[in-house]
């Protein structure tokens, strides 16, 4: 007789991450620890200048110096590229026109290292210089020349919208206040700096890249479309990768450029950019003004909103349109909130471009809103947390913008953190220059628009069984440290009702797997996830017809007892790999696909141009505390302790949601402390992690971690977003904790040790209770 | 570019190599003895990814010149498994996901194992104190921090 034990369950368990094994033990392989042997080194030349026209490059020594194979220009360069099909207007390498320093303009391939930087030297280029913008209102200024010909003002893309009725709203009131908040650019620094490994076979003429990418299906359309080669002809295979944090969900210039090289040398191409150059290739959180008013009732009730973003988007387009339309969108869906005015301007400046950083264009406004929210709640003297529970939204609702809340955590966050902080017993008894401080937060599970619209569902995996009884998931979705493999084989196995051990994931090659539009948006539990299962549930009705075949009773009468069928409870039943053998019969390996799409009440507004933006299945949410310690001295801020809830839905696998609810809101506390890129003339000065302010093991906090279930209906076992809702919320909980502690409130960040003495020196004595 | 004649052990196995005089040790690990655990996070000495033990203290190998290292004793990420089985390190590293991304690892890992020899019982703080050189963008340290306690605790029994 079989063995019918039950299989530990998956979902809910936190497990490892598959993966990591390979990590730990130095085997992983990251895009730069492929191709040492007879493999060429790329390098690539930069401007020097911020703006300028390239008058004229001459290759012709560099290509003569032994030992270069290729050497490519813009001139090799087919077509613009970016990632939204209506703002292509970057090239791999510089035409024309330089618009940053540190564009790429030219690149060799050669030997060695040696080589390849003598011949950089080589090539000869002149510029012609034209005047350069480096903030945004310099940029938009009435006499600036524009950057790119379509953009009058230098304005990427304004955005307005005036939903309810906000004037009359506002004047309906208690108590109407506004401020202005700045925040500094930020820049992901994942740890590992961006790589690529490209071989070219000439006499097939096919391309295989290796590159450190979050979207490997977006760099393989980019590489047919700028080196004009044909899709067929083109693998993306998505080696280990350190790390994205959203820098890597567009293609980068240097994945191009190598293959660019490949292509030319007739060969293999190593091209790792430096941590200077990953800097510079940027696609970091842009510098941001936000001016922002609130109208509140006495009770805390928000009757209305008014808000203007500015931001400082860089050279190019990048994900600048989505990124100014998320800083206004996402003001709904936190708080019941029916009357709102935006007015966003994403401004192009001659700076490396903005992108799209982890907690895309929510995290500055979310700082104001938040902020502002305190102070408010402060003045009408109101306890932060009911000024929160007066504007709660009763899901499932659809927001004044048209999103949909499905599912909504927020009470049950705010309770938990309440509670954990001990904020009721805590607050204000904590003695001097010290304090509490809280904030909200939320995010989108997945954009419900993809920005390629193909009409193809939004994920596909695909899940193949043979002989050997073993289950191989075949997916695109790119794991890049968040445990996206290992989700998917808990989904598989749960749904399958198989050992976890029985699992496979072969991930993101293009040769192999399902196309997946790659991790960014939190998109891939939710989407990916659901078509996983989807797979699993055929997969198991096969098995199940099977079973029934052999056991000679009806499908319906088969039982599943982990990885024993049977047809009844006398039966002795049959093994899984009995099970598996029955299927084969006739048909062969079998191979099942399923696809997740997203429903269409999800896919967001029409009430203005651009309101799809903020469309999703599902929003997480979370609420944070925030204890701090400050130096009036010397300005320093400690953060003691973070409590921090997070409305997951349903934790998948509760290790790795920790995980990414730590780091979300530790990278929060980044910005919010000591991060910042600056430029001198547009120079970029705190290109290296000592200029620029990473923490440190040793300023960062412990952070206790409360994981919320509020199941959405459709989520994957009820799952949704965890990787970045919670970052937003922890800038304006610690700047309220802040003003709790020394009575002054910071509008602009990151709040260094200089400003916070700067803000205390221009407070006066007395009127430091804010 | 003058070259020496270089011998030491690596990972417990006697090198005897001619090395350029300017390379550095983590290019002589990854390239040439094919070790590439040991990563490049940075442009010198700011994140730790290339850390290894060189007579059993953490040393960035990107700082290090690969001839300085005539008759010493270095150790990488690859040496402290055996058999196959991940060391107590390595184990917590993984069942307690104080790694996430992996590429921070090795030098993480690198240097709690050169802690821990220093002090087998180490508290949060000589943890943070010890580890200060490495940079982790993943997971805000929490993980880290208790991957490594537990590891202590494990070594300790």
């Amino acid at each position: 007789m079989n063995e019918t034990r039950p299989v530990a369950a998956s979902i809910g368990v936190p497990t490892p991450l598959v993966d990591g094994p390979d990590k730990v033990s130095g085997r992983a392989r990251f895009a730069a620890d492929y191709g040492f042997r007879e493999t060429l080194v790329g390098r690539v030349r930069r401007s020097p200048a911020a703006h300028a026209r390239i008058k004229r490059i001459d290759t012709s020594k560099a290509e003569i110096l032994a030992g270069v194979r290729a050497v490519v220009t813009g001139a090799d360069v087919a077509a613009s590229y970016g990632v939204l099909p209506i703002a292509m207007n970057e090239h791999a390498l510089a035409k024309e026109r330089v618009r940053y320093r540190g564009e790429p303009v030219a690149a060799v391939a050669a030997v060695d290292v040696e080589t390849a930087a003598k011949a950089l030297d080589l090539i000869e280029i002149e510029y012609e210089a034209l005047p350069a913008y480096f903030s945004a209102a310099a940029a938009r200024a009435g006499d600036a020349l524009r950057l790119h010909d379509d953009k009058p003002g230098n304005i990427e893309r304004d955005v307005h919208f005036e939903l309810g009725d906000v004037a009359g709203q506002l004047a309906m009131a208690d108590l109407v206040r506004e401020e202005t908040y700045r925040n500094a650019e930020v820049c992901q620094v994942q740890s590992e700096p961006h790589a690529v490994f490209a071989e070219y076979d000439a006499e097939r003429d096919r391309l295989t890249v290796r590159p450190s990418t979050q979207v490997p299906y977006y760099v393989h359309l980019m590489l047919a479309r700028t080196m004009n080669m044909n899709q067929s002809r083109i693998r993306v295979i998505k080696p280990h990768i350190g790390g994205g944090f959203g820098c890597r969900t567009e293609t980068l210039n240097t994945e191009l450029i190598c293959g660019l090289l490949a292509r030319k040398a007739g060969g293999a191409v190593r091209l790792v950019s430096s941590r200077e150059e990953t800097f510079v290739t940027h696609r970091g959180r842009p510098e941001t003004d936000t001016r922002l008013r609130i109208g509140m009732m006495k009770d805390g009730r928000i009757t209305a909103v008014e808000c203007e973003v500015v931001q400082r988007g860089g050279a190019y387009s990048g994900y600048g349109i989505v990124t100014i339309l998320y800083a206004g969108s996402l003001i709904y869906a936190l708080y019941d909130i029916e009357n709102v005015k935006y007015d966003g301007y994403r401004v192009l400046t001659n700076t490396p471009p903005c992108g799209a950083m982890r907690g895309h264009g929510t995290v500055n406004t979310r700082f104001a809103f938040e902020s502002l929210l305190d102070a408010m709640a402060h003045e009408l003297g109101l306890d932060p947390f009911e000024v929160r529970r007066k504007n709660l939204i009763q899901a499932p609702t659809m927001t004044a913008n048209g999103l949909l809340v499905n599912s909504y955590g927020i009470p049950q966050c705010l309770d938990w953190a309440e509670k954990a902080s001990g904020w009721r017993e805590r607050k204000g008894r904590l003695g001097p220059n010290r304090g509490l401080g809280m904030a909200c937060s939320h995010y989108v599970s997945g954009a419900s628009r993809p920005k390629h619209w193909t009409g193809e569902p939004h994920a596909t995996v695909n899940l193949k069984v043979d002989f050997d009884g073993s289950v191989t998931i075949l997916t695109g979705a790119a794991e890049i440290g968040q445990g996206s493999s290992t989700v998917l084989a808990q989904c598989v196995a749960e749904t399958l009702d198989v050992d976890f051990g029985r699992i496979r994931v072969i991930a993101s090659d293009s040769a192999m797997t399902p196309k997946d539009n790659g991790s960014y948006s939190s998109r891939v539990t939710y989407m990916v996830g659901n078509a996983a299962i989807e797979a699993a549930q055929k997969l198991r009705g096969i098995l199940t017809e099977a079973a029934a075949r052999k056991l000679e009773v009806r499908s319906q009468d088969v039982e599943c007892l982990g990885e024993t069928y049977r047809g009844g409870s006398q039966d002795q039943g049959l093994s899984f790999e009995d099970v598996v053998g029955e299927a084969l019969v006739d048909s062969g390996t079998i191979t099942v696909k399923g696809t997740y799409s997203t429903r269409p009440e999800s896919h967001g507004g029409k009430k203005y141009r651009g309101a799809a933006i903020g469309g999703t299945m599902a929003f997480s949410y979370a609420a944070q505390v925030v204890e701090v310690s400050v130096d009036p001295d010397t300005g320093e801020i400690t953060v003691e302790k973070v409590w921090v809830a997070h409305d997951c839905g349903k934790a998948l696998n509760p290790l790795a949601v920790e995980g990414q609810v730590e780091g979300s809101v530790w990278m929060g506390l980044g910005q919010a402390m000591s991060e910042e890129t600056r430029y001198h003339d547009g120079l970029a000065i705190t290109g290296n992690m000592l200029d620029y302010r990473v923490p440190t093991i040793v300023e960062s906090p412990p952070i206790e971690v409360g994981l919320i279930e509020c199941a959405d209906p459709y989520g994957p076992f009820g799952a949704k977003e965890a990787g970045e809702g919670s970052l937003s919320g922890f800038l304006p909980a610690m700047t309220n904790a802040v003003a709790d502690a020394i009575g002054v409130r910071a509008t602009e960040l990151p709040l260094t040790p200089e400003r916070l003495l700067g803000l205390l020196e221009r407070t006066p004595r007395g009127r430091a209770a804010a | 570019m003058a070259k020496t004649h270089l011998t030491f052990s690596l990972n417990g196995r006697q090198r005897d190599d001619v090395v350029p005089d300017n390379m550095l040790l983590v290019d002589f690990l990854r390239e040439t003895a094919g070790l590439t655990g040991t990563k490049i996070g940075c442009d010198g000495g700011e994140c730790g990814a290339c850390t290894v033990l060189v007579d059993g203290s953490p040393r960035h190998s990107c700082l290090t010149l690969a001839v300085t290292m005539q008759n010493r004793d270095v150790e990488t990420v690859e040496s402290l498994a055996e058999n196959g089985r991940l060391s107590a390190i390595q184990r917590a590293f993984h069942e307690q996901l104080g790694a996430q991304c992996g590429f921070c690892t090795p030098g993480m890992i690198m240097a709690a194992e050169g802690l821990l020899r220093e002090n087998p019982s180490p508290s949060a703080d000589d943890i943070r104190q010890g580890m200060a050189s490495n940079i982790c963008r993943c997971t805000g340290y929490v993980k880290i921090i208790a991957a490594v306690q537990t590891a202590a605790a494990e070594l300790g029994k």
